[in-house]
């Protein structure tokens, strides 16, 4: 799913200018499955697989692929339709440098939640 | 489309609140018993639009919606530039009371949601005698802090984006387009510190855990309506304070956290029984 995190991104125009001021590079870990996202003026330029040695990123997601699964359904359960949702219930672990995560919160949250798009096809 | 206007009034009021003079923005329609209606934590009285626009909720009530103090079109108190807002129970429980009495309210009917879910409890807890009957929306006893409250309010993160990106996950999925984005329009609207300062009654302040058992419903009838989709007030809370008070609670079906401002129609197929019961009522 996360493969098709740029081109979902980078087709969605409002997406993209909401993301304009983005410039980072975060982690999403499923399982132990590790992958780094390069988001530049709010396009994914790219999406790295592990394993790293030393991943440099400002923030990470993490959480169990069927958690992950759940989350990218088209209509997810209730209780995995939101990243907030899935850290208060503790299924999710969200660290690092947060500004980036926190002062685009509306983007980051769309950007993660495009494989529901692909899932819908 | 025709030009039209709503039979929502809005006008201001003037009154003393918490010891200090208030100008308060007040709205309302309808005719009736009165159904004081509280909205949630950084936004305002706009989340009742659709029951203020409801003839069948009309017809029977006076709907009164505020903005609190800091809120909407109503102003922080004189000094507010020397303070950080931060909402205290004490605060909320008097501003209530104070508001019902300067409209002169006949036990009103309170209906609040969110922390105007959780203040109706409180409202049940230490006021049952003043009201008419309590209606809490997305009501629980405590909810505790899911994230750094600071970033809601700091110069190098956009106040209304960030506050919308935390409540944007409460509204349900199938939550009507324009609904949702309106929803979270009010909350781009709040001004800086102020979700922040609800939300210091919302996960500390106004516990009220130690004090669910002494609710007494037969002073007070308390019902209570939360969405299935609100992870911040959830089912379960909901459920644990009816089970410890006997107060009647029904889980929405597709709704969140904003259930008359997320999907106004669908909120007001479980408000109107509310409603009818509380019709019924003697006295």
């Amino acid at each position: 799913m996360i493969d098709k995190i740029a081109n979902l991104v980078n087709a969605d125009i409002r997406l993209v200018q909401r993301g304009r001021f983005v410039d980072t590079t975060f982690l999403i870990a499923v399982d132990d499955d590790c992958t780094l996202v390069r988001v530049q003026d709010g396009r994914v330029t790219k999406v790295t697989p592990g394993p790293f040695i030393t991943p440099n990123y400002s923030f990470a997601l993490r959480a169990s692929r069927s958690v992950w699964e759940k989350f990218w359904r088209p209509l997810p359960p209730i209780g995995y339709t939101d990243v907030f949702a899935l850290v208060k219930s503790r299924q999710m672990r969200l660290e690092g440098d947060l500004h980036p995560f926190m002062a685009n919160l509306l983007y980051f949250k769309d950007v993660l939640a495009t494989p529901r798009k692909e899932a819908r096809r | 489309m025709n030009p039209h206007f709503e039979p929502i009034t809005g006008r201001y009021l003037h009154l003393e609140l918490l010891g200090k003079p208030h100008r308060l923005y007040v709205e309302e329609a309808g005719q009736g018993m009165p159904l004081l209606c509280l909205h949630t934590a950084g936004s305002d009285a706009r989340q009742y639009r659709g029951v203020l626009n409801d003839a069948r909720v009309t017809k029977n009530f006076r709907v009164i919606a505020f903005d609190m103090p800091w809120h909407g079109k109503s102003s922080p108190p004189d000094d507010w530039q020397d303070a950080d807002y931060k909402l205290t129970s004490r605060d909320y429980v008097r501003m209530i009371v104070e508001v019902a009495d300067a409209l002169e309210l006949d036990k009103p009917t309170v209906m609040g949601c969110s922390i105007g879910g959780r203040i109706v409890l409180h409202l049940a807890h230490e006021f049952p005698q003043r009201f008419r009957a309590l209606i809490g929306l997305e009501s629980a006893a405590h909810t505790d802090a899911y994230y750094d409250l600071a970033w809601l309010d700091r110069p190098d993160v956009h106040g209304g984006m960030v506050c919308a990106g935390v409540v944007s996950g409460l509204i349900a999925p199938m939550a009507p387009t324009v609904e949702r984005w309106e929803t979270l329009w009010h909350y781009m609207q709040s001004g800086p510190g102020v979700f922040k300062g609800d939300l210091h009654f919302y996960m500390i302040d106004g516990d009220i855990r130690d004090r669910v058992d002494k609710i007494n419903i037969k002073r007070c009838p308390l019902f209570l309506l939360t969405g299935e989709y609100d992870y911040s007030c959830t089912s379960e809370g909901t459920l644990e304070i009816a089970k410890r008070t006997g107060a009647q609670a029904t889980i929405m079906e597709g709704l969140g956290h904003f259930p008359m401002s997320e999907s106004p129609d669908k909120f007001l197929s479980y408000l109107l029984p509310v409603l009818e019961k509380i019709c019924a009522l003697k006295g």
